[in-house]
């Protein structure tokens, strides 16, 4: 099969942005009706439900972010009564309240058809083992992925993340053809199975398919699990805030994110005008869930930076296609006044063969000058007796992280498998300048 | 002649030769020799030990960084000049030493591990 939903993958774009147009006016009105925060927003801004007639009247509305859902924690942004409301959600949030999400039936099943789409453009049938390796619990990535690869039909294996030594086993006596988790799950799973003396990937393990989402990740990073895992290697976009995983992804053609944009109608504004910019153009991604019952959002700025691509795909999907998003502009580090995304230090160090690809940046302020200090991982065939060697590596790494970066980082080669590994979302980055 | 010699990568971290050195003893592996060649974060410990394929295969386990190599081992009288002697062979033969060290051996013998520039030169030098 190679649509889940040709009607909605494959529309012609008149006929979409008419759909878009009439779930837009619906999900203004319904917003406006229910929830205070909208009603006070759109009467501030002066736009009224019936100004909203086109996908095109949607500049009229203002923006919400992150800030809004906190500030309305626990349920202040929830439309629909709580008898409808069949689960919840939330984010990790490190700092605050969490983001809760509520979701209505009906938005299960939009969410888990987003997913059964990007996993039948990535292959995936009803004849797939599909091992999901996703944390389950608050996180949308464990119950997203569950409960789309069982729409799909496919025999479900819920191992939830950690417990490395048994993922395996289960992997291999099982038959897993299809891995999702986070792509550094991924990685650490692959190593873990190439240390592993009893086991060759080849002979043993049958994933076919890979689809990794939750956190940014490189094309040097996809090269790097499919050669090891010997599978495709596919993204999987999403946020909790607008539902989770499968609010997009990408096709066999890895050349770019289709949105289903008849369910999360996808702008790209300038973060500073906060205007719309053209196609192709990078900008902040924002999202309007046009369907959504539960807690709906309206030009959500996801703080995700990435430009959009229109027109048909060769893979035959109308789809509008998202770029690789290199970095969240949350994410986004300034060091020394230059701006860096983690992401563009990883894609450095995939692209030498001599690193295990694992990477640790710490970022600190003496006597009033930012450190930059990232610590890597030699592989075990590339050390010897020779110290010259290993620093000349190192100056090589260095010089292609100054080339493009434009800033000068201190190396530090630590021992392979000292970095520590992460079951769900890796983090890469301390930054110890705001304690 | 020549022996294995074991690298192994230890960062500069309070204790983690420590933690080598109990490994390697309590699996009954005896240290002949080594040397550290270290700089500001980490360290190279260069090993000469009884079984070095058991213990290249222990410490990889145990996930230290460990390569294998050859080095050569120079025996000779405990007395003055008995090294000279020998290394000048080398450098008229225009043969670098990369690092060696030294260890005592049995009988009242100097031992040295020496990692020549040229292995092939180094075994025809030292063979005459």
């Amino acid at each position: 099969m190679r649509y889940w939903n040709e009607k909605m993958e494959c529309m012609g774009a008149e006929e979409m942005r008419a759909l878009q147009g009439e779930r837009l006016r619906h999900m203004v009105r319904y917003t406006y009706e229910r929830v205070d925060f909208y009603r006070r927003r759109m009467d501030e801004a002066g736009v009224s439900p019936d100004d909203v007639r086109s996908i095109d009247d949607i500049v009229k509305l203002p923006f919400m972010q992150k800030k809004d859902l906190r500030d309305y924690y626990p349920t202040g942004m929830f439309a629909a009564p709580m008898d409808e409301i069949v689960r919840f959600h939330a984010s990790s949030g490190t700092t605050g309240k969490p983001i809760v999400a509520a979701y209505t039936s009906s938005d299960i099943d939009d969410w888990a058809e987003g997913v059964a789409r990007c996993l039948t453009a990535y292959g995936v049938t009803k004849d797939d083992v599909a091992q999901v390796s996703y944390g389950y619990g608050l996180f949308t990535g464990g119950l997203g992925a569950h409960d789309g690869a069982t729409k799909v039909g496919c025999s479900v294996l819920p191992t939830s993340s950690g417990n490395t030594a048994k993922q395996i086993m289960l992997m291999k006596d099982l038959g897993a053809t299809l891995l999702c988790c986070t792509p550094s799950y991924a990685l650490y799973l692959a190593e873990s199975i190439e240390q592993d003396k009893d086991i060759d990937v080849a002979r043993d393990i049958k994933l076919r398919v890979g689809a990794f989402g939750a956190e940014p990740w490189t094309e040097g990073m996809r090269r790097a699990l499919e050669e090891k895992l010997h599978i495709k290697a596919y993204d999987i976009y999403g946020l909790t805030e607008v539902s989770g995983p499968g609010v997009g992804g990408e096709c066999a053609c890895q050349n770019g994110t289709h949105i289903w944009e008849d369910l999360f109608y996808p702008e790209i504004i300038d973060p500073v005008t906060l205007q719309p910019v053209p196609d192709g153009q990078e900008g902040e991604l924002v999202f309007t869930t046009l369907s959504k019952e539960g807690m709906p959002v309206i030009r959500y700025r996801t703080r995700d930076l990435t430009h959009l691509t229109r027109g048909r795909c060769a893979c035959g999907r109308t789809a509008v296609r998202m770029a690789k998003i290199m970095g969240r502009s949350d994410d986004m580090l300034i060091i020394r006044g230059v701006n860096v995304f983690p992401s563009q230090v990883e894609a450095v160090i995939m692209s030498m063969p001599e690193f295990t690809g694992q990477y640790f940046i710490t970022l600190d302020r003496v006597n009033n000058v930012d450190t930059f200090d990232v610590d890597v991982e030699l592989k075990l065939e590339y050390h010897s007796d020779s110290i010259k060697n290993i620093n000349e590596i190192k100056s090589r790494l260095n010089a292609a992280l100054v080339s493009v970066l434009g800033i000068k980082p201190s190396i530090h080669i630590v021992e392979p498998g000292s970095i520590e590994r992460s079951m769900g979302k890796a983090k890469h980055v301390m930054d110890r300048r705001k304690l | 002649m020549k022996i294995k010699q074991l690298s192994v990568f230890l960062q500069n971290k309070l204790g983690r030769f420590s933690e080598m050195a109990t490994l390697l003893g309590e699996a009954g592996i005896n240290m002949q020799a080594f040397t550290v060649a270290e700089n500001a974060e980490f360290g190279i410990v260069r090993l000469i030990v009884g079984d070095p394929e058991r213990a290249a295969r222990l410490l990889v386990e145990h996930s230290f960084a460990v390569s294998v190599g050859e080095v050569f081992l120079l025996e000779m009288p405990d007395e003055p000049g008995a090294l000279a002697a020998r290394v000048r062979k080398l450098s008229d033969a225009g043969v670098f030493i990369e690092y060696m060290y030294a260890f005592s051996g049995a009988d009242g013998k100097a031992v040295v591990a020496l990692k020549p520039s040229d292995a092939a030169l180094c075994e025809k030098v030292l063979g005459e």
